[in-house]
């Protein structure tokens, strides 16, 4: 049989293409522009190479909150997946209780994150919040408007809190989907508890807890809302992650070319790790496949 | 190894079950003898993998005891009864190697390492699978993984019983003869007790020594092939054992003789006046047809030929009367009559089979 070959086809893929043009690839480009290009004002821009890309290379403030950045995804990815399969583990199988408990853990991913913010602005709050009332109450020093290490756990809980649910759900699905043969046999091997995680439930929902670790840490690695309703960077720029720096650099201060070189490589880590992680996500399912 | 005696054991999923049609599994009483294999046969949904999963201790019955060597194991959990089982679909441990799932049960028992590497090499060699023990079970093809499933299952040599639980389904069929003589072969060798449930007929007949027939949760009949075959004690076994299965028939006796539909047919012996819905059950290859006056009058409606004889598929007033002619037989126009040998019918009361008076 003789294939058609009719190239109008091609205008099939316009839509997508125009769709993907405006909604990624201009914007991306505008961005790229700033990044080459510096201004006296007026809109006159003139030509400046890879200068901003050296300049934040060389930016003690930007490396700062990198820093600060990956310690805070490596801290909440920490707490979060191990915390998440505990729940999902202790979570009933079936009946009005499972339902109840899907319910429960999915509201706090239903809330906008400034609300998020809002709410633990309020609670954190010495003066009239039920949490700082409560601790200054026993005594203990707690303000995260003044105190680093307050400021930090305050933010941390915060985002346990809110996001322990997608982890605990998502191990939750993986651990529904073993068949009851798995565990009937490990009882009739003498396997005890830990030797059931270890080897038939861990590996067994390791390839959605991947999933949720790579959503936890595109959407830590970009968290901007809930921190800065909260501590507003502070105190001092010891809660500044990179996206609160990138804004305040964009925005306030309006540098718009070192905040476009900053952007460009902001983009290209996560780019990077995303890779990374949907590398060893499809090598797992490959292992030993042969 | 032990002897398994069930007494009065019957299960229910429902919490509080009233009537018997709440039961998955219906009263029994039963012993499993020491050394034997059994195969629990019966189609889907009849109770036998509830009846297996009571006696590995995966499900507490509602009433009744289980007895292993006559020790009370009712309520004993698995992990007590020291039994083996095998699942229908293939249960390994991904992340191990196929050495360290063989040695996974005793391992977990606490035996001694250089025993566990011995007995490991052995069952290895048992199911073949000795190059590929140093390879990671995941990516395994669901043959080796069964097989895997099958040694983890017989590696322990102190069981009391090993169970399986229709483990030959997801197995290549050439696989499945061999599997199948592998495991006659080490009973033979070992005398463990074995229950080994399937749905499928030449399965059981060739794997047990005896074979308990379930039927709505109930086992009809545990006997030989033989009895199962020539003397089915109800029409269920009948018909579900045997291909084509039993002939039967509406029928009403009276001493040695039985009229169905309005034909008399000798029956060699006499079975009084069984009461109730009394039928007539032969099977195919008790029937012939021939020509002339005697036997049933029947219209041909379609001839199979199988290869070592033909099934003659006839109909008799609106019911199906199957029978097995050998290769060679010639098939003629005129043959309308079907002939039961009386040594093949049995007869059935309200489904069970009524015993022949002695004479």
């Amino acid at each position: 049989m003789n294939k058609t070959v009719n190239q109008k086809a091609w205008f099939l893929i316009l839509p997508v293409l125009l769709l993907v043009a405006f909604s990624a690839v201009i914007p991306l480009m505008t961005v790229v522009n700033y990044s080459v290009q510096d201004t006296f004002g007026q809109n006159k821009f003139f030509w400046v190479g890879l200068e901003w890309f050296e300049e934040m290379m060389s930016s003690q403030r930007m490396w700062d909150a990198l820093a600060r950045q990956i310690s805070f995804s490596a801290i909440i990815l920490a707490i979060e997946v191990p915390l998440g399969i505990l729940v999902a583990l202790n979570m009933p199988k079936s009946g009005f209780w499972a339902s109840f408990c899907l319910v429960l853990m999915s509201l706090p991913l239903l809330i906008p994150w400034n609300v998020v913010g809002t709410i633990w602005q309020v609670f954190g709050r010495v003066d009239i919040g039920l949490l700082g009332y409560t601790l200054a109450a026993m005594g203990i020093d707690y303000n995260y408007t003044q105190d680093f290490y307050a400021a930090w756990v305050t933010v941390i809980v915060m985002d346990v809190w809110h996001w322990t649910s997608l982890v605990a759900l998502l191990a939750y699905a993986g651990l529904q989907s073993i068949p009851d043969a798995y565990y009937q046999a490990a009882k009739i091997d003498q396997a005890s508890r830990w030797k059931i995680f270890r080897f038939i439930e861990l590996p067994k929902i390791m390839g959605v807890l991947m999933i949720a670790i790579l959503l936890r840490f595109m959407d830590s690695f970009m968290i901007y809302t809930e921190p800065f309703v909260v501590t507003g960077g502070g105190p001092g720029n010891s809660t500044t992650f990179l996206s609160i720096d990138l804004v305040k650099m964009a925005l306030g201060q309006f540098d718009l070319g070192p905040a476009a070189a900053f952007s460009i490589m902001y983009y290209l880590v996560i780019l990077l790790v995303s890779y990374v992680f949907y590398t060893v996500m499809t090598n797992l399912d490959k292992r030993d496949g042969r | 190894m032990a002897k398994i005696t069930l007494e009065n054991l019957a299960h229910s999923y429902l919490p509080n079950p009233t009537g018997e049609d709440d039961f998955a599994l219906k009263e029994l009483n039963h012993d499993w003898a020491d050394g034997e294999a059994y195969a629990l046969l019966g189609a889907s949904g009849c109770g036998k993998s509830t009846l297996l999963n009571i006696i590995s201790g995966l499900l507490h019955p509602s009433q009744g005891r289980i007895l292993f060597n006559d020790r009370d194991v009712t309520m004993a959990p698995t992990t007590q009864r020291n039994i083996a089982q095998v699942f229908q679909f293939p249960v390994v441990y991904d992340t191990m190697t196929v050495r360290e799932n063989l040695a996974f049960p005793l391992k977990n028992r606490g035996a001694d390492p250089a025993y566990i590497k011995d007995r490991v090499q052995q069952i290895a060699h048992m199911i073949g699978m000795e190059d590929s023990l140093s390879h990671k079970a995941r990516g395994l093809t669901a043959d080796a993984k069964q097989k895997i499933s099958l040694g983890r299952g017989m590696v322990r040599e102190d069981v009391n019983a090993l169970l399986f639980d229709e483990p030959l389904t997801v197995i290549d069929p050439h696989m499945k003869w061999e599997l199948r003589t592998q495991l006659k072969s080490l009973h033979h060798q070992f005398g463990h007790t074995m229950i080994y449930v399937t749905h499928d007929q030449t399965e059981a007949l060739t794997f047990a020594d005896k074979v308990a027939v379930m039927y709505d949760g109930r086992v009809v009949q545990m006997g030989t092939p033989q009895q199962l075959f020539e003397t089915p004690e109800h029409t269920f076994v009948g018909y579900f054992i045997g291909s084509p299965g039993m002939n039967v028939l509406e029928a009403t006796v009276t001493g040695d003789r039985a009229v169905v539909g309005g034909t008399e047919i000798p029956l060699g012996q006499s079975f009084g006046t069984p009461a109730g819905k009394v039928e007539l059950g032969v099977r195919p290859e008790f029937a012939s047809l021939q020509s002339g006056k005697k036997g049933l009058p029947v219209t041909i409606k379609r001839i199979e030929d199988v290869g070592r004889h033909k099934i003659v598929r006839t109909d008799f007033q609106g019911t199906e009367i199957n029978i097995i002619a050998p290769e060679g037989a010639e098939i003629l126009p005129d043959m309308n009559r079907v002939v039961f040998d009386t040594a093949g019918v049995n007869i059935y009361s309200d489904s069970w089979r009524v015993a022949p008076e002695v004479v």
